[in-house]
């Protein structure tokens, strides 16, 4: 291989860059009092949930040291793997494409979708869809795409954004959810109520006719299997089977870092991703495919294989871990920062604390945005306890917290736009109890590695934590869970 | 040079430092530690605690609970490889309009989506079940038939034999055709999309009924 191209590292494109710096976006939503409560009951209803089904399993930490080492194969032995997934795809009639980025991968899709004569299509949920704008891009080719997982519904239906990858509407309740169907379906019945099964029935009838009746779908994929060249598609609610399984073509797209080696690797992540997810022993449905099966589903069958920043992440062999993520959010739900300021202050698609690093891992610390997201954390560690594949979240916030002062030291600027809103985001923050948290956690952190006579001013005990950890991925000397339990005591009491 | 051909170069390019493969630890569970009897009433806990409804019969009353579920139903549908055994009960039912119509679905005779979608209820077979996480496993045998026909109906009732329950997800694993399309379901459909609260019955069948024949 000795004639390969040694390049540098090309990134993703796409809904992966925070619009504004963390600080910024996080004080506005923290002031969102419905947010922080419907967040507040979800996490923990579905931590409880989780640590119950995980509790019943003897051999919890026997899987999640088998479903890392797994990924860890994986990205070892990528280009090999792809090249068998790809071969048994296609000896079974499924046809592969591969995108380079968000741009090619959408032309490929809408090529793929004008091919058919259809203007509409109907998809499943789909984080690497939303990761390249997909429906954007769709929606500007004259192609209209409907969104069938009732959360994404909602949050199409009121051109929101998802702020949960795993139940994207968790920062609506009830009656919010019934107002927007009130305003946005066509033909509801206006005495509709807010009773959450009334209106999972409303959403039926108003996607029933458009699954029976469509021609394209478009998917993503949970897995994909190399040693068969098999894909499986994870949810709840059937509307993943109505969309592989009644219309004529199916399009999936799919992150190259998806794929496990062989076919029993499924009895790993099939236990580790719905206890750590939903919290349920299983999810209701699982889909697998192989290609095309003659009478059987669709007959025009492609998919879609992303790279998008996947190849840059890879590079870095202190975060390339970020790419074993499952989606699962088990860590979104044990995060103390994300259950206060919610999914959307992230920006990019993937929010929480794997949204931290793999979010400036796909586009670059560069990005001005993006390069705030490493300290949206506490390293507290809770995320890593959580992850089914063993993550080590907290270290690579740390890695990437050095990269970052490192390009910053290199470019020797005066205190940047950056440094100005990150101080008036720590003016901010330091009122409210809720906010004392983050200005603990994030801004105060940035200053003291941007400027160095700042940190004179720190408190001692967060001073030191962080500046033991800024180049040796040690862990604080104070758990941040037992400084913040102590700590709110005492400002609640106040 | 080819998207495909990019990606790979950069592939290579970032394992440049050649990261080793590691050795998969597998020291969880691969076989099952319970009886048949323990199998089978986990299997019924695990299906009831996902709202499915659970029948445990003897084989020779297959037909009898499978008429009883159907009463009222005025039309079905089978995959053309489902025991004809099942059904010879359905002609007994007098009440409520008598027997429903049975539509077979067969490779000579396709079912249309539409006349999918104006059937009560389809039955079939399984491959296996996994009794730790209540999971049917259908995989397009002949007595299961293709994706749609257990899908569009609103009703699926399931018939399993005893030797069909396994414990544990790797057990299953190794019983399956990875190449067959799968359909591994886990109680009726579901949502927890508004504020968490369980809704059975989205989009799949709204009723899941399973029968054991022991
Ligand atoms: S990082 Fe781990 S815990 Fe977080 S979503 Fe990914 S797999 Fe789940």
């Amino acid at each position: 291989m000795s004639g390969t191209f040694l390049g540098m590292p090309v990134f993703g494109t796409g809904n992966l860059n925070a619009t504004e710096p963390f600080p910024t976006a996080a004080h506005r939503e923290l002031g969102n009092a419905q947010l922080r409560a419907n967040l507040g009951h979800a996490t923990h209803t579905i931590r409880d949930k989780r640590l119950k089904v995980v509790s019943e399993l003897p051999d919890w930490e026997d899987l999640r040291n088998a479903g890392s080492a797994i990924k860890e194969n994986v990205m070892a032995r990528l280009p090999e793997l792809l090249e068998t997934f790809e071969a048994n795809f296609t000896a079974r009639g499924g046809i592969v494409h591969w995108a380079r980025d968000a741009r090619e991968a959408n032309e490929i899709v809408t090529a793929l979708i004008r091919a058919t004569g259809e203007t509409e299509v109907v998809k499943v949920k789909s984080m690497a869809t939303q990761e390249i704008g997909l429906n954007e891009h769709l929606e500007s080719q004259g192609i209209e795409a409907f969104e069938t997982d009732l959360a994404e519904l909602i949050v199409q239906l009121d051109r929101d954004k998802p702020s949960h990858i795993l139940v994207p509407a968790i920062h609506k309740n009830r009656s919010q959810v019934r107002d927007i169907f009130l305003r946005e379906m066509p033909g509801v019945d206006p005495a509709l109520t807010n009773e959450p099964a009334r209106l999972a029935e409303a959403a039926r009838k108003h996607l029933r006719r458009k699954f029976l009746s469509a021609k394209v779908a478009v998917s993503g994929a949970n897995f994909g299997l190399a040693d068969t060249g098999t894909l499986a598609v994870v949810e709840s609610e059937g509307n993943g089977r109505m969309c592989l399984t009644l219309p004529e073509t199916l399009i999936t797209v799919m992150g190259i870092e998806k794929l496990l080696p062989t076919f029993t690797d499924l009895e790993v992540f099939m236990q580790l991703l719905p206890r750590s997810s939903t919290g349920e022993r299983m999810n209701p449905y699982t889909s697998l495919w192989t290609g095309v099966t003659p009478d059987d589903g669709p007959q025009n069958v492609h998919l879609v294989m992303l790279d998008n920043g996947r190849t840059a992440a890879l590079a870095d062999g202190m975060g390339r871990s970020a790419l074993h993520c499952i989606r699962c959010s088990a860590c979104m739900n044990v995060c103390p920062v994300y259950e206060r300021t919610g999914g959307h202050a992230y920006g990019s698609t993937y929010p929480g604390p794997i949204g931290a690093i793999l979010s400036p891992l796909l586009t670059g610390i560069t990005s001005e945005e993006n390069a705030s997201l490493p300290y949206a954390s506490s390293l507290c560690g809770a995320c890593f306890d959580a992850c089914p594949v063993k993550i080590n979240i907290p270290e690579i916030l740390v890695h990437l917290r050095g990269v970052d002062v490192d390009s910053r030291r290199r470019a020797v600027k005066v205190p940047s736009e950056m440094d100005l809103m990150m101080k008036g985001a720590q003016w901010a923050f330091s009122s409210g109890k809720h906010l004392g948290l983050l200005e603990k956690g994030l801004p105060l952190g940035r200053l003291a590695a941007g400027r160095d006579k700042l940190i004179k001013k720190l408190p001692g005990h967060l001073a030191g934590g962080w500046t033991q950890s800024r180049d040796i991925p040690a862990p604080p000397s104070q758990s941040f869970r037992h400084w913040w339990a102590a700590n709110r005591e005492t400002k609640e009491q106040a | 040079m080819s998207a495909r051909d990019d990606i790979l170069a950069r592939i290579a390019s970032a394992l440049r430092d050649a990261p080793v493969a590691p050795a998969i630890p597998r020291d969880y569970r691969r076989a099952t530690a319970l009886t048949g009897e323990q199998r089978l009433a986990q299997l019924v806990d695990r299906l009831e605690d996902y709202k499915a409804n659970v029948a445990v019969v003897p084989a020779a009353a297959a037909a009898v609970t499978v008429a009883q579920l159907l009463a009222g139903a005025s039309s079905i549908v089978v995959p053309e490889g489902l025991p004809s055994s099942y059904l010879s009960a359905l002609a007994d039912l007098t009440d409520d309009g008598g027997a429903p119509a049975v539509l077979v679905d067969s490779p000579a005779r396709r079912l249309t989506v539409a006349q999918l979608d104006a059937v009560d209820a389809v039955v079939t077979a399984a491959a296996v079940a996994v009794s730790e996480t209540g999971t049917i496993i259908l995989d397009g045998s002949p007595d299961q038939g293709r994706r749609i026909i257990s899908l569009v109906p609103d009703r699926h009732v399931c018939l399993l034999t005893m030797d069909q329950v396994v414990e544990v997800l790797p057990e299953a694993i190794a019983l399956l055709d990875p190449t067959r399309p799968q359909t591994w379901i886990s109680g009726p459909s579901a949502t927890s999309d508004i504020e968490l609260e369980r809704v059975e019955g989205v989009h799949g069948p709204r009723t899941l009924d399973v029968i054991v024949l022991s």
